[in-house]
């Protein structure tokens, strides 16, 4: 089948689950529809393997580049002056890897969830709710224009909204969820007025047109973009901080983060499909969507580099500190997509110094599978154990021998240990930020001891140190949940062998990846050395971790208490925002808006009786009416219509 | 200032207050009888205008008929204790206003329409009202004549129709004490 | 000698007494007397017309012969009107015969 036929089936087959497990759901049992939605996504993904496959081994373009090409399109809402809004698909190197990414990832979630969530109640529309989040994340790395992509980042909200609070009789998932909504929906804010700033001045919602017209300094869409100015900032750096912001929400970076954490009240295959691999890094990958525009305009990459290394830098600071094993999972998530956006901000569009885009990307490729991998692993030693605090788990190796192996291949995969995959693109990412920013490049470094040191923490104390539960004899869990964790383990460890540069890289071109050995040493050395440090407080029960929380006193309290920001946002909407803005808005949309609605009402009710009054079946009444009327009549006629 | 002059006025301002007093009085058989005072003021000004026919036909049918029908009414229907009850008084203030505008209306019209009276005499006859009455030719009122006696006819008929107490309506006769 | 204007404005001022008590009064047989203040006051404004405007004729005269028998006419038929009204509603004020209310 052509090409067209292939890529626009790869989403629209989660959406049939959707649409088949949504209507249908009631009458067909959990187990048939988890099957129902695996066998759609295996479709889905083998269909993305094919078409990238084509994409990057058959149908070159001309001089050896990919080139992004908008391979069907059709006119939505046209309104004049060129700014109609299309429907279409775009098929380029980022796109096609995030369709393969995405697909992959969720049916490796699909597979696990067939045994995870065994038993559990609404199971059909679990799975649609995936199919329905699949489809919204697919059709956004689709988009070939700013307002479709925005349509699809909704959509992608809103699945995670319903995913996150799936256990809706639990309050604090309720929670969790609308904040995750309403946070993401704030950053969506400047997200929509970001687009309008870059539609308006480049007069077209089409990326490549946009691309094109805001990248050629002869144009005058450019001039125009450059020359206007609010604030004393030029309209296009308006604009893409603006987008960015809204990029910044949904990838969980500082201050936007607060969502994060709690998300994880959500079923852990979600924590794993959404928030470690695929929605979360919607912001990374639009910034590599509109990369052409922000790599000509230093201000708004000074901006997410700023963001992105400071996010990482605290994410990691607080993870070192938690005791839930899926919240410590959270922070390492946004630690690394710190990671991935402060690699695109030190990188500009072609040769030597778009090696950072390529390692953004990369980095992106790989820790799907090893963040994935944590979260079911995580998952599944949560359905052992009960309960989601490091301190119910413990010795656990010997029990859960393939979980064991698995986690330990992943926490050697984030740490940026050879030969695994997070070796590869940490270093790459590294190396762009050395060649450009030694500041940034000292953040990357420390993040990254700090990464080996927390996760190792995490693998130590719960494979390792005091068994906290006596032996039960239970299985480790069904096959459905570990081969998933198989071919995600045989991943992390084989990704990173793929030569990424020469598929994605800023201009299409294929980049020539220069690895320098002796580079790599510092972080692999820094890493190795945290997780000796780990191991040495954490394998076996020790006073240490007590008395080293103890002398960094209020900084570990602080970091503990995820450096307040919780309370602050809490003092902020709480104090703040709903006696002084939300409580008048409120007064003035009762009073005010609907009062002067139901003045209208009262109004016309009043008239209305007051002309009924008047057939009121009293004669006299009438008579008085129709002399006063042929009365008035008559004076009218003949003095006051002089015709 | 003749005679004639002053007999207009006090003639007419007879006629006028009789008539207010007719339309403002709260008793019912007074206003009857301010009514037929009235009545006798306009065969009076019929007398002043030298139609004493018109005055004689005034005499004996509105005052002698229909004025002593509606006393014959009132004593029907025992209403000759009671005050009557007066309008609202929005009803009484809008009503004065429109009947006080429509008399500015007139008398401007009266005065624009520059009507004076030509200073022909007027002589009529009985004679000559019989033979108009009964003739066919121009000036003519025959057909009028049978029309009119016709529409009496069919007046009487329709009265006692109308008036007739009949047996079914004797028996769901409503007590006049009952509220309606 | 009398104007014309006065003449025509007595039976005005007349015309509109007789309204005033049309639109006022709340008894029937009141209604009724005003009625036939209206009457009388067009046959003033008739036999006045004939006798200043058009002497050689007497349409007018006619005319207030005829209006005067239709009268008594109409005032026989009312009354006969108010009586069996009476009868039926148990009283004669025009307020309390309202049933064509909405």
């Amino acid at each position: 089948m052509n090409d067209v036929t292939s890529i626009a089936l790869i989403p629209l087959l989660p959406l049939a689950g959707f649409l088949l497990l949504g209507l249908l759901g009631r009458s067909v049992s959990g187990r048939v529809a988890g099957v129902l939605a695996t066998l759609l996504m295996a479709g889905a993904s083998a269909l993305a393997l094919v078409v990238a496959w084509h994409y990057f081994f058959r149908d070159q373009a001309a001089g050896n580049a990919y080139l992004p090409q908008v391979i069907w399109q059709a006119s939505w809402l046209p309104f004049s002056g060129g700014l109609g809004i299309n429907v279409g698909i775009l098929a380029d190197p980022i796109s096609v890897m995030m369709l393969v990414v995405v697909t992959f990832v969720s049916l490796m979630v699909h597979v696990f969830s067939l045994g995870y969530m065994h038993g559990e109640e609404r199971l059909p529309a679990y799975y649609a709710f995936l199919g329905l989040f699949t489809f919204s994340m697919l059709g956004l790395v689709l988009s070939p224009n700013l307002l479709q992509t925005y349509i699809f980042w909704e959509l992608v909200g809103l699945s995670s909204y319903l995913l996150i609070g799936f256990y809706f009789q639990r309050p604090a998932a309720v929670a969790a969820a609308k904040k995750a909504f309403i946070v993401t929906r704030f950053a969506d804010l400047g997200f929509l007025v970001g687009i309008l700033i870059l539609a308006f001045c480049g007069n077209s919602l089409d990326i490549g047109t946009l691309l094109d017209r805001l990248t050629n300094t002869q144009a005058p869409q450019y001039a125009a973009a450059t020359t206007a100015s609010f604030a004393g900032i030029t309209a296009l750096t308006w604009g893409l901080t603006l987008v960015f912001v809204g990029g910044a929400g949904k990838s969980a970076m500082f201050p936007l983060h607060i969502w994060l954490p709690d998300a994880m009240e959500g079923p852990t295959p979600v924590s794993a499909l959404i928030h470690a691999a695929t929605m979360v890094v919607a912001g990374v990958y639009l910034v590599a969507r509109l990369f052409p525009l922000y790599s000509i305009n230093n201000a708004s990459l000074l901006v997410v580099t700023a963001v992105g290394s400071f996010s990482a830098l605290l994410a990691a600071l607080i993870a070192c500190t938690q005791t839930d094993i899926k919240r410590i999972l959270a922070y390492s998530t946004m630690s690394q997509i710190g990671y991935m956006l402060f690699s695109l901000g030190v990188a500009r569009y072609g040769g030597e110094q778009a090696a950072g885009f390529t390692a953004s990307l990369f980095h992106l490729f790989t820790h799907a599978f090893f963040k994935s991998l944590l979260f079911l692993c995580a998952g599944a030693i949560i359905h052992r154990v009960h309960s989601n605090e490091v301190k119910d788990m413990g010795g656990l190796r010997r029990r859960m021998p393939v979980t064991h192996l698995c986690f330990l291949v992943a926490c050697l995969a984030i740490s940026g240990i050879p030969p695994f995959a997070g070796f590869f693109s940490k270093e790459q990412i590294l190396h762009a930020a050395y060649a450009d920013h030694k500041l940034v490049y000292a953040t990357g470094l420390i993040t990254s001891g700090l990464t080996a040191f927390y996760m190792f923490r995490l693998y130590f104390l719960i494979f390792w140190n005091q068994p906290s539960r006596q032996e039960d004899g239970h299985r480790e869990g069904t096959l459905s949940m570990l081969v998933p964790l198989g071919i995600l383990a045989a991943c992390s460890l084989l990704a990173g062998l793929i030569p990424f540069g020469r598929f994605v890289s800023a201009d299409g071109r294929p980049a020539s990846g220069s690895s320098d050995w002796t580079f790599a040493l510092a972080p692999v050395l820094l890493a190795a050395a945290a997780i000796l440090v780990a191991e040495r407080m954490y394998r076996r029960p020790s006073p240490w971790p007590q008395r080293l929380a103890e002398r960094l006193g209020g900084l570990y309290r602080a970091a503990r208490r995820k450096f307040y920001m919780d309370e602050l946002y809490l003092f902020i909407t709480k104090r703040i925002i709903f006696p002084w803005i939300g409580r008048p808005a409120a007064w003035i949309d009762r009073n005010v808006v609907d009062g002067l609605m139901n003045g209208i009402a009262a109004a016309t009710q009043r008239i209305s009786y007051w002309i009924r009054a008047m057939q009121s079946g009293r004669v006299q009444q009438y008579a008085l009416f129709f002399f006063g009327g042929v009365l008035a009549l008559a004076w009218v006629l003949i003095y006051v219509w002089q015709n | 200032m003749t005679a004639y002059q002053v007999s207009f006025y006090l003639i007419s301002a007879c006629l006028l207050g009789t008539a207010l007093l007719a339309v403002t009085t709260r008793n019912l058989f007074r206003a009857a009888i301010w009514l037929l005072f009235s009545l006798v003021g306009v065969a009076a000004l019929y007398f002043w205008m030298q139609v004493e026919f018109i005055a004689a036909v005034q005499i004996v049918v509105y005052v002698g008929g229909i004025v002593v029908l509606i006393l014959f009414s009132v004593f029907l229907t025992q209403q000759t204790g009671q005050q009557l009850p007066r309008a609202t008084r929005t009803r009484r203030i809008s009503s004065l206003l429109a009947a006080l505008a429509g008399l500015v209306l007139c008398w401007l019209l009266i005065r624009r329409s520059g009507l004076t009276a030509t200073g022909r005499p007027f002589h009529w006859d009985m004679h000559r009202i019989g033979s108009h009455m009964l003739g066919t030719g121009d000036q003519g009122y025959a057909l009028p004549f049978e029309v009119v006696s016709i529409l009496l006819l069919a007046a009487l008929v329709g009265c006692i129709a109308i008036a007739l107490k009949s047996p079914s309506a004797q028996d769901n006769n409503q007590n006049p004490e009952d509220p309606a | 000698m009398i104007p014309l204007s006065h003449i025509l404005a007595v039976s005005t001022a007349l015309f509109f007494i007789g309204v005033y008590g049309l639109l006022t009064r709340r008894n029937l047989i009141t209604l009724l007397m005003s009625v036939e203040l209206i009457l009388n006051s067009v046959n003033i404004n008739f036999v006045a017309f004939n006798k200043y405007l058009f002497p050689e004729r007497l349409d007018g005269l006619f005319f207030t012969l005829f209006i005067i028998a239709i009268a008594a006419a109409e005032a026989a038929v009312a009354i006969a009107i108010v009586i069996n009204l009476y009868r039926s509603h148990g009283s004669i004020d025009v307020e309390d015969s309202r049933d064509l209310k909405y």
